[in-house]
């Protein structure tokens, strides 16, 4: 019994940390059809962030759920208008350029910091349940990724912005002809993809080692599930971050956690061979 | 309209140039900087796969170094454990084919889109990498060769002349067989895209809808050039292996994929010799990198990728290519006008025009649909 909640925690940890993970890719990609190899570095960008602001002596939670996504936000409304904003349309291009601004950031950061893992130990402990110790971070995790599904429905459906975005995707010229400018929308978009991406890379810091070049390990994870989930943005990221973290946390739980990445991205391929259009293209058509 | 890149005269040309090499360079070289020079045309060859494969097939495929790892990998499994290197050579260019087929068999026959593929092939290449990375216990071996994990797989035995296991290639020869393998594919890719599976080969990267409505199996095209690019990079591969006696995960990883991209799109999409010429060059610049401190290579590697893609999504050689090329049309131009100094009304005339939009990437290619119809 203790055992199945246990593993019930972690197959749903293993699906929440895919929806952080992939949810600032599945924004930019979602609603721009931008494919944004320099997601993972992003990530890695906002893992620095949360570790220089603890340096600084700034609150834990502060430095994670304000510095980080603010940071990597205001970094991608730079590179928007600097490079990406040259390729829309453009879809292989963009591609190549994000992947060159990916290798350029690992650059950066590594002349700056040094290719040396830094880390930041996770918050609150731990709990137990019979004779496992689970962390108690794990479920800040899940609470957080649950939080960001509503959030991106509420924002995206019930305001205006949300409103703007939809329409300025669908049909650009006409949200010009009524008088709101594409070129600014798709600046907002990005920024705000990138600073989801910045808080997933502060939310992981604690987790993970953050090295300049961490942002491999999660880029290939994050594009397969936004492709298998889809055209539907929210529908598509839970329902793939469901089926493929579900698929990781049992093969890691019978074998190793290597076997279970290879697992997750192995039942992928298959998937896309059955799915082309991912999960979304064939199922709950029409949600969001 | 007969245009320089296409013509006998600019292949005749590079197989002098390599030919003149590959014989002069052992003269005037000493062995270490001979070596150097080998690994630099192993290179050239992975990218002149990627090249055939992105220029001309018009697949995208972000994982070739997955086939180069897989051949040098199997090149040395099988070498430890055969002993006699003919065989090994052979499945070095069969297995990372065979795995190209397969996987292209998934991706072609699902039809997936460009962008799909470029993450699939990236997908493939982080599971090989993950995997060969985990395989440092002693109890992952193939036969007699442990695959060593992280560690990689270290006295590789070098090729051996065929059937004589005592007989060894020296470096010398090593650098004569690579610089004979790259001329061979190039030559022997040369003639592929001017045979018709290669016109059809381009033709489905040039409009593959029209490729399918006159009857042709686009998916098959595909499977087929994502074959041979798979082959070439595992010969690469098998030559890499030999050349250092050593392989490790390393050359699976995304950086050894990205360096690849970054060749052929310096070098210049939809020629041969572009992606030889931008892999010497960064190659170089690389190893130039390697000697300060001042800037990391990947920051270097990555404006230059960015750059290239902003302001010179051609490449070097084909934007070269268009100079040569104007010189070529105009000696033409003038010997038919001498030829046309008859009076012959109603000949066309002939012009060049140079395309005056940057096409993207994808498309920017010096062979354009004359060829293709």
């Amino acid at each position: 019994m203790d055992l199945t909640i246990v593993v019930l925690i972690q197959v749903l940890y293993a699906v929440a940390s895919l929806v952080i993970i992939s949810s600032g890719l599945a924004v930019i990609f979602g609603m721009m059809k931008v494919i944004n190899l320099a997601h993972g570095e992003f990530m890695m960008l906002g893992a620095y962030a949360v570790i220089v602001s603890i340096r600084f002596g700034i609150n834990l939670w502060v430095a994670m759920f304000i510095i980080a996504p603010v940071a990597v936000g205001l970094v991608g409304v730079v590179l928007e208008r600097l490079v990406i904003r040259r390729l829309y349309g453009r879809m292989v291009d963009t591609m190549l350029a994000t992947w060159g601004l990916s290798l350029l950031l690992i650059g950066v950061v590594t002349s700056i910091a040094g290719n040396t893992t830094a880390g930041v130990s996770a918050p609150l402990g731990s709990f137990t349940i019979g004779a496992y110790s689970v962390s108690s971070y794990t479920l800040v995790i899940i609470g957080v990724a649950v939080a960001l599904g509503l959030a991106i429905r509420l924002v995206l459906l019930r305001t205006q912005l949300g409103l703007i975005a939809r329409g300025t995707m669908q049909k650009p010229d006409m949200a010009n002809a009524l008088g709101i400018s594409p070129s600014v929308v798709y600046s907002v978009t990005f920024a705000v993809g990138a600073s989801l991406s910045g808080l997933a890379g502060g939310l992981l810091a604690p987790l993970t080692g953050v090295v300049p070049t961490m942002g491999g390990a999660f880029v290939a994870k994050a594009f397969i599930t936004v492709i298998g989930g889809g055209p539907a943005i929210l529908a598509g990221l839970v329902s793939a971050s469901t089926l493929f973290g579900a698929i990781n946390q049992v093969a890691t739980f019978l074998t190793t956690p290597v076997l279970g990445e290879v697992a997750l991205l192995g039942a992928a391929i298959v998937m896309l061979r059955l799915l082309p259009q991912g999960i979304t293209g064939r199922f709950f058509k029409g949600t969001l | 309209m007969n245009r320089f890149a296409q013509s006998w005269v600019s292949a005749a040309l590079v197989l002098a140039i390599g030919i003149a090499l590959m014989f002069g360079l052992p003269g005037v070289m000493d062995e270490y900087t001979l070596m150097q020079g080998t690994i630099y045309a192993i290179m050239a060859i992975l990218g002149v796969s990627l090249g055939f494969i992105w220029g001309f097939g018009g697949i995208l495929c972000f994982g070739q170094a997955a086939f180069f790892g897989l051949g040098s990998y199997t090149y040395a499994v099988a070498v430890v454990n055969m002993g006699d290197s003919t065989v090994p050579f052979m499945l070095a260019i069969a297995v990372p084919a065979l795995f190209a087929s397969i996987l292209g068999y998934l991706i072609f026959f699902g039809r997936l889109s460009d962008v799909y593929m470029g993450v699939i092939t990236l997908t493939v290449t982080l599971i090989l990498f993950n995997l060969i990375n985990s395989t440092a216990g002693p109890e992952w071996k193939i036969g007699n060769a442990p695959l060593g994990g992280f560690n990689g797989i270290p006295g590789i035995p070098t090729l051996n002349f065929p059937g004589q296991v005592d007989k060894a290639l020296s470096p010398g020869d090593l650098f004569y067989l690579t610089m004979s393998c790259l001329l061979v594919t190039y030559l022997g890719l040369r003639c592929l895209i001017s045979s018709k599976i290669g016109r059809v080969i381009i033709a489905v990267k040039e409009n593959e809808q029209r490729i399918l409505l006159l009857g042709y199996d686009a998916r098959l095209y595909k499977l087929f050039s994502f074959t041979l690019g798979g082959a070439i990079a595992g010969l690469a591969g098998c030559l890499f292996a030999n050349w250092g006696a050593f392989t490790s995960p390393t050359i699976f990883s995304l950086a050894q994929s990205a360096q690849i991209i970054i060749w052929v799109i310096v070098g210049g999409l939809g020629t041969f010799v572009g992606p030889v010429v931008g892999c010497v060059a960064i190659q170089w610049l690389t190893t130039q990198i390697g000697t300060q401190q001042t800037f990391n290579s990947n920051l270097v590697l990555g404006a230059i990728l960015v750059v290239f893609v902003l302001l010179v999504p051609r490449g070097v050689v084909p934007s070269l290519g268009l100079v040569l090329e104007w010189i070529w049309n105009k000696l033409k131009t003038k010997a038919m006008a001498e030829n046309a100094a008859c009076p012959q009304p109603l000949l066309p005339e002939v012009k060049f025009t140079a395309p005056s939009q940057t096409p993207s990437t994808a498309n920017a290619i010096s062979i354009t649909k004359e060829q293709a119809a």
